[in-house]
């Protein structure tokens, strides 16, 4: 198990940087994207345009630059922004972090219990009508654009029924928890249902079709021959064998989100999280930060794909091979 | 069908009928079976993949979960009718007082937990006993199938036990409770011939130390030779032949029953080549109206389009058309020359 | 459960069917399945048309503003663009819905221009990339993963890393790094050049980053495919490799790329108008859903339909091909494990 872990960690290790290398070749090596004239501006003279280029050290060899740039991030980290110049970008991305992670925090909390309740409900009940509504209800949730429901929650409790229903709804902004727990969670709690409500359809069908299969199998069949009830059934035996596919799954999600996926949602309700960050500097074509940003994001996404690897040694027994 | 000297029979299945409603059409799975299972019987059910054989028995217990399924006929245990009981008093006699085990060890357990675990629960669920107690029973159920070192073994999971000990954990599992009666579908056929051999003995020595009687489902006539005390021939959901194992093996009557016992290879035979059933398994959406051995059979005449009844004398039954003395000229002739037709 | 053994047994005496035909039947008969497929139809359609309604109906330009402009109502002229009464008083709001299908059926948005007339442009561009994408995606990534679980050893090995570094990056960081890139600049490799406003750029954009998403699922089938034994008969038995691939492997693999399609033509649909609504998609002059829902943001609390419609025309667009997948997926390929998020 040991080897395990330490070659899958290696394995990430070298992913990592094949990421760092590919961010870094789309952004400075594409031809035509010149950092220089961006930062130096319009009307800047060939001199000044050089003076920019030897300032931020774009006058070297690619690999030369790949180097440096890796070296301010990590090691000297102080590297600073482009286009705010002298806004370090290691402290701008751990002051959005917390932003982030709240929003995916109580996202999570909800999209889990919403999406495995009705992933067992659809399937204890499979054949009633209450099974294709939930199917229809998961469907629906992953069909629709998560910014736009994002919009459309907006609307209803800033405008149209903000005077009525929802006269509490804060405006949108965040609140950090330490500062005010009660304004923290009421501020999160739109973008918190609207990221929730794409994850909750998937995990409910996941989980539905995971436990349909799961009731099918010898074991329970052999379950049923032992005299046990189907509900004991269904929670302690199909539940847990297919917990292992939405843990995984589970582990997967999070990863991307911490690492700026709920960038849509960060946009739609203004919390300055690490995916507003990550899509202004891609706006402003701010290479530094973006190179930061989606670092930082690739890391959450390799860390969480070998956490959960390794989760799923320890859930299924079978696995625990090497 | 009992005799006064005999006490109820443990089960009773009387004219039991399962059928499918399924896209194709009607399929009848079961058509009319009935046996009896007295105390320390070992009953063997023999027929070919789609004869209805596991059908009848799952429909016993109320393991049948398809919605399409209609279930009719009656089943006694213990003189008490538990067909169509609901679910929640079924469940008191599932694992109970009639235990299941099923053909393939390897996905018969649930995976992530240890065997001890899942023999625990099942002993938990219809006794009144401590954890411990019942971990200890665990152990002890492990030792006397065979299992070598079970103290430590109950702690492992099923993908750490072979095919073999995983099916002596599986039997170990069903017979927890001490249930009366033990249905075994093809118990031994995803099992290698010499673990079969074992499996087989020990479902002997447990029959004989819990008084249980077993109804034991196979296609394959070698393991009712050597297990059964009584055998029921099923072909296409109906019994075709019902004897004891004396009676059906040596004096078979009727013609499914030749080839099933001409497919078995004798070392003392004088054939030379292994008989085999022309034609295919009849499918259940397409029954004749009479015989349904009929399309396959060499011996067909124009009885065979209506459908035979079981009759027979001595407790020997048999559903085929043909004149007795007939039979008994045939079935000579099959065993010299190894030839059925 | 052994009743399926009677059944099937019941079923294969009856002699052997096609397995498309059975598969296509069965679909068929999937009557939810049937009605996204025709609801998905009745868009395209519908969305086909604009260029008829712009003409003929409505007789506007969705593409021009419009802001001075009058329109005749119930035989009263109107104003395009209203004074405001409320608030301040101050600026101009475009016309809310007139629900008459000759004018401004949806109303305005803030250049003056006909709303619903733009949402079927809109649709016919959102449509046109998702569907693209998503049949460039499915090719390449059919080719691609069936080469790679086919030959195996180093092919496989490159391609399969290639797969894990393009998959490791985060799925949406990518679409949009590579789409704030290339839409400054284009395309250019080689003698093939992509100018910058064009439409293929999204599309091979999206195309590319959900590669890995269908190629390495179909590699696994190819793998398994490999070991079995009609595959090892045949290679015994001398035949080339071409051989081999077209007649045994992607017969067997077709089904799982057709349930592939309509949740990919879904998937790119969805990313599209993500990456349009961040102004990276789609460029103007053209429009599609996801820029029209940007256009309507400013006015979402006053004029909400700009924002609302065509976000509801992407639901229902995706709603119906996700069912209409799932219908495909229950007829050819049940055992497909059921994929979550992307």
């Amino acid at each position: 198990m040991g080897l395990f872990i330490v070659r899958r960690f290696v394995a990430a290790v070298l992913v990592m940087f094949a990421i760092s290398v590919l961010v870094f070749l789309i952004f400075f090596a594409t031809p035509g994207v010149d950092p220089a004239a961006r930062i130096a501006g319009r009307s800047a003279t060939p001199q000044i345009l050089a003076q920019v280029r030897h300032a931020f050290g774009l006058d070297r060899p690619l690999p030369i630059r790949y180097l440096l740039m890796m070296d301010h991030l990590f090691i000297k980290q102080d590297l600073s922004s482009y286009v705010n110049i002298g806004d370090r970008v290691v402290p701008q991305i751990l002051n959005a972090a917390p932003v982030t992670l709240s929003l995916i925090f109580g996202a999570a909390v909800i999209w889990l219990l919403v999406g495995i309740a009705g992933g067992v409900v659809a399937a204890a009940n499979r054949g009633k009508i209450i099974d294709p509504i939930i199917t229809f209800l998961g469907i629906g949730a992953i069909s629709v654009p998560a910014y736009w429901l994002g919009e459309v929650v907006l609307y209803f409790t800033q405008s149209k029924l903000h005077s009525s229903v929802f006269s509490w709804a804060p405006g949108s902004g965040y609140v950090p928890l330490t500062q005010n727990p009660g304004e923290w969670a009421l501020h999160l709690l739109f973008p918190w249902l609207t990221l929730a409500s794409l994850y909750a359809g998937i995990y409910a069908r996941v989980l539905r079709a995971e436990l349909v299969n799961a009731l099918n199998e010898d074991y329970v069949r052999t379950a049923r021959a032992k005299g046990l009830s189907e509900r004991r059934i269904l929670m302690r035996h199909a539940l847990r064998c297919s917990l292992i596919t939405v843990v995984t799954l589970f582990g997967l999600d999070v990863g991307a989100l911490v690492g700026g996926a709920a960038l849509l949602t960060e946009v739609v309700f203004g919390l300055p999280g690490v995916g507003l960050l990550t899509f202004n500097a891609l706006e402003n074509l701010d290479l530094p930060v973006i190179m930061g940003a989606v670092l930082y994001g690739a890391f959450f996404v390799v860390l969480a794909n070998a956490v959960v690897d390794i989760a799923y040694a320890f859930l299924d027994p079978r696995v625990r091979l090497v | 069908m009992s005799d006064a000297r005999v006490s109820t029979p443990l089960l009773e299945v009387e004219d039991l009928r399962v059928s499918f409603n399924t896209r194709e059409g009607l399929v009848q799975a079961v058509d009319g079976l009935s046996i009896s299972v007295g105390r320390k019987e070992v009953v063997g059910i023999v027929g070919e993949s789609g004869s209805g054989k596991s059908v009848a028995m799952y429909s016993l217990l109320g393991l049948v979960r398809d919605a399409n399924v209609s279930i009719s006929g009656h089943v006694r245990y213990e003189g008490r009718e538990i067909l169509g009981l609901p679910d929640d008093e079924m469940r008191s006699i599932r694992g109970r007082d009639v235990a299941m085990i099923f053909q393939d060890p390897m996905t018969a357990l649930t995976p992530v937990y240890t065997v001890g675990w899942q023999i625990v629960e099942q002993i938990r669920a219809h006794e009144d006993v401590t954890k411990a107690q019942a971990h200890a029973r665990a152990v002890e159920l492990l030792g006397e199938v065979g299992i070598p070192d079970p103290a430590r073994r109950v702690h492992l999971y099923p993908h750490e036990f072979s095919g073999g000990m995983r099916q002596r954990v599986v039997i170990a599992m069903a017979l927890s409770c001490h249930p009366k009666l033990l249905i075994a579908d093809e118990p031994t056929t995803a099992l290698d011939v010499t673990t079969q051999a074992q499996i087989l003995e020990l479902l002997r020595r447990l029959q004989a130390t819990y008084d249980s009687s077993i109804v034991l489902i196979t296609h394959d006539m070698g393991v009712i030779s050597e297990m059964a005390d009584r055998v029921v021939v099923m072909y296409a959901g109906r019994p075709v032949e019902v004897g004891g194992r004396r009676d059906v093996i040596r004096t078979p009557r009727h013609p499914y029953t030749w080839g099933l016992l001409g497919a078995v290879p004798r070392v003392e035979s004088k054939r030379t080549r292994l008989v085999t059933i022309p034609g295919v398994a009849v499918s259940p959406l397409d029954l004749p109206p009479g015989c349904a051995f009929a399309p396959r059979c060499a011996y067909r005449f124009e009885m065979c389009d209506q459908r035979p009844a079981l009759r027979g004398d001595d407790g020997h039954l048999d559903a085929c058309w043909l004149d007795p003395t007939r039979k008994v000229e045939i079935r000579r002739r099959v065993t010299e020359t190894g030839v059925v037709s | 459960m052994t009743d399926s053994s009677v059944t099937s047994t019941a079923k294969s005496a009856r002699g052997p069917e096609s397995p498309w035909r059975s598969s296509l039947r069965q679909l068929w008969r999937n009557r939810p399945a049937i009605i996204g497929f025709f609801v998905f139809l009745v868009v395209v359609a519908v969305c086909l048309c604009a260029p008829l309604y712009a003409h003929y109906v409505a007789h506007e330009n969705p593409f021009t503003s419009n802001i001075q402009g009058t329109f005749r109502l119930h035989g009263r002229t109107i104003h395009v663009l209203q004074q405001n009464t409320q608030g301040t008083g101050l600026g101009v709001t475009p016309i809310g819905p007139t629900w008459d299908f000759s004018h401004y059926f949806l109303g305005a948005d803030n250049q003056g221009r006909d709303v619903f007339a733009r949402l079927l442009y809109g649709g016919r561009t959102s449509l046109l990339i998702g569907t693209s994408s998503a049949l460039i995606c499915c090719a390449v990534a059919a080719v691609l993963g069936v080469v790679a679980g086919y030959f195996g050893g180093p092919i496989d090995w490159v391609l399969s890393r290639i797969f894990d570094i393009i998959w490791a990056f985060p799925i949406y960081l990518l679409a949009i790094s590579l789409s704030v890139v290339l839409l400054t600049t284009g395309i250019q490799f080689g003698p093939i050049h992509v100018g910058a406003g064009s439409l293929l750029v999204p599309i091979l954009i999206i195309a590319s980053i959900y590669v890995p998403y269908v190629a390495r699922p179909l590699r696994g089938i190819v793998i398994s495919l490999r070991e079995r034994e009609f595959i090892q008969s045949a290679i015994g038995s001398g035949a080339s490799d071409t051989r081999i691939l077209l007649k045994e492997i992607l017969p067997n693999v077709a089904p799982s790329i057709i349930v592939f399609l309509p949740l990919m033509v879904a998937f790119n649909l969805l990313t599209e108008s993500a990456l349009s609504f961040l102004s990276i998609g789609v460029q103007p002059p053209a429009a599609s859903w996801g820029t029209i829902i940007n256009d309507g943001l400013g006015l979402l609390y006053t004029r909400p339909a700009v924002a609302i419609a065509p976000g509801i025309m992407i639901a229902i667009t995706a709603i119906s091909l996700n069912i209409l997948g799932d219908g495909a997926r229950d007829a050819f390929d049940p055992k497909a494990k059921l994929r979550g998020s992307v």
